[in-house]
């Protein structure tokens, strides 16, 4: 019995040694960006890491073919967090023994959350590309996000409804156990009261009970509900709209960025997305250049069409190019110095992506671009 | 007498141990040979060093499974952050406030485990496994909807949503339902966490070596014979749960101001699991065993990282390489035999000179 105790002790402090020695090994031939990923590969939220990640290290390649910012090639690595606080800060640590100079992510909010904390101890720049909740970059000024903050969607989607007086009576259904649903609906509730309409039914559901909406949509469809507010994922979405058609219930749907994606759902009838509206920053098949190269690239490599997740990842790199050329930054630069230049630079910098045109920022990290609402025809998106 | 002196001993190594730890790690940390990564890990490894710690109270000294230790964690943590975000503008001091948010984690966790206790503890093996799981979600979910805001007016809560607070425009969310608690400053530290570590050693230590943890471990051997002789099994089975709560509550608390972050979705089932794991593959009722077990666990997925797609497929087998190594019948024969043979060898070599 104790022979096996001296054999795990010894396994154990020979891990610990192995795991104490600085990652100095990695070598650099030529000086290059170092730009770590953030997000969750594996776990529940795997789809949104994965998207992010493949869609950095489309943007990285094409950047690095094109030859590279101010002469220095790119390089991204992309590290695992399971959509988990803790491991999220982990990765980030991990990826400053790499070497990382700038950090893209956290993709979802609480780690974000919990990494923009230590990035701004360090004075590390951090993009989030859909980090939405108000918090994720907020702890210091070393933080920037691409996609719209959670209550800047709940308020544009209740001032769309509004001012194009799509319904009177409204009914919500929200995931109050989701940090993204219940931030977004929180807002929206707030700005209706602004507004020419009215919620009469607003109906929680939580992550264990995401399977079952049809007590939510009878509450809806009893009262009298027009339009149904859905500010969540489009996972569930695709349920609520099999199972209203199920009970004959076909009021206005109105999404948010969460829905991009309800066309390609396996085994849903896209019939019944019909006619629904939602705010997106990006649809997949919308015809610019820019989009069609993106998408088709995307479709190549992975075998599936991107999602907003992906199309803010592949914005959030060439924004991060943006700055690197603005503030004439070298890959020598360590973390804090380069930090600085680029707090400026995000501020100086106008970008056309995916996800907008002529996006800004501010020095609070928000930026600053048109929401842009589509309505599903046909199978696809249609701008409003 | 001599039995005494052995157990002293045993102790005195398990302390010796964590302290050496500390040593080491301080030495390499102050030459500069510690990756972030790994600085990064120290305060987690201390939370699930105590946590698995805690959790063997139940599972090996009293006999008990519980599938609900998340749950007590959470309570923990919950507190613990909540009383931080209350007082940072009156208590400066951060020593003595954090000491003061462990000691609410643990009371806090406490009373959580004495009012589960008390139904759960009727119970008996499976069903208790079952149950104790069930308060774990319970606890998860009464906290994610509680809305806590403060503003000049004083405290305002409410169980449905932000807006139905009614705060003034000066008021600040302190307990956001599913959101949970936000900006906690970052008082944990590895110092505080190994203080903690020892804290719950000597507690439990002397627990099992003491005339209570006796009676506790008669309750597990056999229930009947306790009984017989007038040990009050409800008292001493409910002495073990709350204070392994409250031990919990305090692993949550150290947890809790490491992150900024806070959420209810954390402490799942699988953490509970996760808890349960370190106390098996480390050895029912062998603290030495959690401790070691739970390090190199936390350690482990973070080693992996190399691995990047393969990292969870690498840590389940070997995961099970390890409980298998530990703990199948063949295993421990060969490791026996082995034993033998190197005492024989060792015996022959001494008998050779």
């Amino acid at each position: 019995m104790r022979n096996w105790k001296k054999v795990i002790g010894v396994a154990a402090a020979a891990a610990m040694t192995v795991s104490m020695l600085p990652m100095s090994v990695f070598a650099d031939d030529a000086a290059t960006f170092k730009i770590g990923g953030i997000g969750p590969v594996t776990g529940p939220a795997a789809a949104y890491g994965s998207a992010v990640m493949n869609a950095a290290q489309i943007a990285v390649d094409e950047i690095n073919e094109a030859g590279g910012v101010n002469g220095a090639m790119l390089e991204f690595n992309p590290q695992d967090d399971e959509h988990d606080a803790e491991k999220s800060v982990n990765a980030y640590n991990t990826l400053k023994d790499w070497g990382a100079t700038m950090i893209l992510g956290s993709v979802t909010s609480a780690p974000c959350i919990a990494v923009e904390a230590e990035a701004a101890n360090d004075n590390m720049f951090l993009l989030t590309p859909s980090g939405s909740a108000v918090d994720c970059i907020t702890a210091g000024d070393n933080a920037f996000r691409v996609c719209f903050s959670d209550p800047s969607q709940g308020t544009a989607s209740a001032q769309y409804i509004g001012e194009n007086g799509l319904a009177t009576k409204v009914a919500a259904i929200y995931d109050s156990s989701d940090v993204y649903s219940s931030g977004i609906y929180a807002t929206f509730k707030a700005e209706a009261e602004n507004q020419p309409f009215e919620i009469v039914a607003e109906e929680a559901f939580t992550a264990d009970s995401k399977t079952d909406f049809t007590v939510q949509l009878q509450k809806a469809k009893d009262a009298g509900a027009e339009l149904v507010y859905l500010p969540f994922y489009y996972n569930e979405a695709s349920l609520v709209f099999t199972q209203a058609a199920a009970m004959d219930f076909s009021p206005l749907w109105f999404g948010v960025d969460g829905m991009d994606g309800i066309l390609s759902v396996e085994g849903f009838d896209t019939s019944l997305a019909e006619g629904v509206m939602l705010l997106t920053p990006f649809a997949a098949d919308a015809q610019d250049d820019l989009t069609v190269n993106f998408v088709a690239k995307y479709q190549e490599l992975y075998n599936e069409v991107p999602n907003q997740f992906a199309a803010d990842a592949y914005d959030g790199i060439y924004i991060i190019k943006a700055a690197l050329e603005q503030c004439g930054a070298t890959p020598d630069m360590d973390a804090s110095t380069l930090c600085d230049a680029m707090k400026t630079a995000m501020t100086e910098i106008t970008v056309d992506g995916l996800t907008g045109a002529g996006m800004t920022w501010t020095a609070d990290g928000e930026p600053s671009k048109a929401p842009k609402a589509v309505v599903i025809e046909n199978g696809a998106y249609k701008a409003m | 007498m001599k039995k005494n002196s052995k157990i002293f001993r045993q102790n005195l190594i398990t302390y010796g141990m964590v302290i050496a730890a500390f040593i080491v790690v301080q030495i390499l940390q102050s030459t500069g040979h510690l990756s972030s990564l790994f600085t990064g890990l120290l305060v987690p490894i201390c939370v699930y060093v105590i946590l698995a710690v805690s959790l063997n109270l139940v599972v090996g000294i009293s006999g008990e499974l519980s599938l609900g230790h998340a749950g007590f964690m959470c309570v923990g943590a919950f507190a613990g952050a909540f009383f931080t975000k209350c007082t940072q503008d009156t208590i400066t001091m951060v020593p003595l406030r954090f000491a003061l948010a462990v000691l609410i984690g643990a009371i806090a966790a406490a009373i959580f485990g004495i009012l589960i206790g008390i139904p759960v503890l009727r119970l008996k093996g499976d069903y208790l496994a079952i149950v104790t799981l069930a308060f774990g979600e319970i606890i998860k979910n009464i906290l994610n909807v509680f809305y806590i805001g403060r503003d000049s007016n004083g405290f305002h809560m409410s169980m449905k949503d932000q807006f139905s607070l009614g705060m003034e425009a000066d008021g600040k969310m302190l307990l956001g339902g599913p959101q949970g608690i936000t900006g906690i400053p970052k008082n944990s530290s590895f110092l505080a966490g190994i203080i903690l570590i020892l804290i719950t050693l000597f507690i439990v230590l002397n627990l099992i070596n003491s005339r209570d943890g006796r009676a506790i471990m008669a309750i597990r051997d056999n229930r009947i014979a306790a009984t017989s002789i007038g040990i009050n099994i409800t008292k001493y089975k409910l002495m073990a749960f709350t204070i392994s709560a409250a031990l919990a509550g305090m692993a949550g608390t150290l947890y809790s101001h490491n992150l900024a972050t806070l959420q209810a979705s954390k402490f799942n089932f699988n953490t509970s699991i996760l808890a349960l794991v370190f106390v098996v593959l480390g050895g029912i009722g062998n603290i030495r065993g959690s401790i070691i077990a739970a390090v190199v666990l936390t350690a482990l997925p973070e080693m992996l990282r190399g691995l990047s797609n393969l990292r969870m497929l690498i840590y389940a087998i070997v995961l099970i390489a390890m409980m298998l190594f530990n703990w199948a019948p063949a295993a421990i024969d060969w490791r026996s035999r082995l034993k033998e043979r190197l005492k024989h060898s060792r015996a022959n070599g001494k008998e050779a000179a």
